[in-house]
């Protein structure tokens, strides 16, 4: 199911951010899966699961602070995101099953997880159909919201337009032959900062060395580029909304106030009602969508305390 | 004849059926089935050349590991077919019905008219989610891939959804009715699009007589 992957040296620093200590490939029905883990090997299992279009290099400062409490800190990259395969298929059910997979090559015992933005919706999922297999359950910035979200690009649009499906054909005919465009570190990071504007520069080169490649004209975003934004699929928001109800594991919510585009804007008074009993949501005041990367330090504090 | 397609990185088997002038039809399989080798009795009255396409995970197509598929994702493996084949008119069975309805929003000026049978598939998922089957199937998936039958058989089709497709159609490809049932099942969804005045609900002999007529 594992095997060993190689490691690699840091391109860049970023103060407070240390690379896993561990890599592996975990097998998902023959998609390579690449996972990650900080902190002792022998240390109880903890999972972070990253959002649409990121990694888990994100985790490189949030990880680590985990990690020093003794915590096995355990990440991966979805399929078609960071180090994994490139996979003929994509869909919010498959990224669910690898999450699985990876779960499954570690432990079967239920575990704690943390998970970001569309990480949060996958990790929903997962708990309502295995809902035993989830100790703890702590989601940064991706509860549900009556409105769809912008990195569940296949997912949850239902108001499409007959263009919009012209776009997305047009894009699927020539996803076989796209190539993400080059460029050096700091154009890459810029042109991520458009969707990221409150991350600072120094983060997201960082960002780049990790997430992208270098080939000889340039960096690429390793990001498949068959993956795109602005689909559309017959998920309704309000689904997600009316199941969170029946989630059994203790639920820490933390959530965004500032609205900005990768953001999942949910609003904090209209989601109370749907909470599952015990559950605590913590609105993080003049903070964007990467709540863990604006406040780590903040962030691990909370979670450590909710973990036990 | 057989040609092969590529839709991102699975090869589609297009399997030409019957030469000749004219509008092709497509035709597209119902769930875990596979194009037929010949012609079928009920298309013969159809004037032009027949194409069937095999879908991903299914009979000459790519088997590809790990599953993933959506009906919207199988809608581009039409959308394939139809840059090779130009303006088509699409018969469907099953889930190759609710394909042939997508693909009429997705490419309306192209697709002449798309007619809906019964056959495997035709239900899909229903229209509320249930608890998600997350695990696969291990081992070296084969045609017809057991992720294809699992995931395309629990796949969303909430009525208003699917009837956007319909409307998107009507409103686009210039022909009055551009949709023909000719199944005789009625899962909610199809019940839905039946019922649009934009959508004829005919038999299979008189949809082909009336698409061929264009």
């Amino acid at each position: 199911m594992t095997s060993a992957q190689t490691e690699e040296t840091p391109f860049l620093s970023y103060p407070g951010a240390q690379r896993p200590n561990r890599h592996r490939w975990v097998d998902s029905y023959g998609v390579n899966i690449a996972t990650c883990e900080w902190g002792p090997a022998d240390g109880p299992p903890l999972f972070l699961v990253h959002g649409g279009s990121d990694f888990a290099g994100t985790f490189d400062v949030f990880a680590p602070l985990l990690a020093a409490a003794g915590w096995r800190v355990i990440s991966w990259d979805h399929r078609g995101h960071g180090d994994s395969d490139y996979a003929p298929l994509y869909s919010w059910d498959a990224d669910v099953r690898d999450a699985l997979s990876v779960l499954d090559s570690t432990t079967p015992d239920p575990v704690p997880v943390v998970a970001h933005s569309k990480g949060g919706g996958m990790m929903l999922q997962l708990a309502e159909a295995l809902p035993l297999r989830m100790s703890k359950v702590v989601i940064i910035d991706g509860l549900p919201s009556p409105e769809p979200h912008p990195d569940v690009s296949d997912h949850e649009q239902r108001r499409f337009t007959q263009q919009n499906l012209a776009n997305w054909l047009d894009h699927r005919r020539s996803a076989a032959s796209t190539f993400r465009k080059p460029g050096t570190i700091d154009e890459l990071a810029k042109r991520r900062k458009r969707m990221n504007p409150r991350l600072s520069d120094d983060w997201l080169r960082y960002l780049v060395t990790i997430g992208a490649k270098r080939d000889a004209d340039g960096w690429r975003w390793k990001l498949d580029p068959a993956i795109r934004f602005g689909g559309f699929g017959p998920w309704r928001p309000d689904w997600s909304l009316e199941r969170l109800r029946t989630l059994r594991a203790p639920l820490l919510g933390l959530t965004a106030t500032v609205e900005e585009e990768m953001g999942w804007g949910t609003n904090h008074k209209a989601l109370l009602p749907f909470l599952p009993p015990g559950a605590s949501l913590v609105p993080f005041e003049n903070t964007g969508h990467f709540v863990h990367i604006e406040h780590p330090q903040r962030v691990a504090s909370m979670v450590l305390e909710f973990l036990g | 004849m057989t040609i092969f397609l590529t839709h991102n990185r699975v090869k589609l088997a297009l399997h030409h059926l019957r030469p000749g002038p004219g509008r092709p039809l497509l035709h597209l399989h119902a769930l875990g089935e596979q194009s037929p080798a010949h012609v079928p009795a009920d298309l013969d009255a159809w004037p032009g050349p027949v194409f069937a396409l095999d879908f991903t995970g299914h009979g000459a197509s790519t088997v590809p590991g790990g599953g993933g598929y959506t009906s919207e994702v199988l809608m581009g493996d039409a959308d394939a077919a139809l840059q090779l084949i130009g303006n088509a008119t699409v018969v469907g069975r099953g889930l190759g019905a609710h394909i042939a309805l997508l693909i009429a929003a997705g490419r309306p000026q192209q697709v002449r008219g798309a007619i809906l049978c019964d056959g495997a598939g035709l239900v899909g998922g229903g229209d509320e989610p249930g608890p998600l089957v997350v695990r696969g199937v291990p081992g070296k998936p084969t045609a017809p891939d057991p992720f294809a039958l699992v995931e395309l058989a629990s796949d969303l089709r909430p009525p208003d959804y699917v009837v956007r497709f319909a409307e998107l159609a009507a409103q686009h490809s210039g022909l009055a009715q551009p949709i023909a049932v000719a199944a005789k099942a009625r899962p909610d969804w199809l019940k839905a699009v039946a019922g649009l005045p934009s959508v004829a609900v005919e038999s299979l002999e008189d949809a082909l007589c009336r698409f061929a007529s264009l």
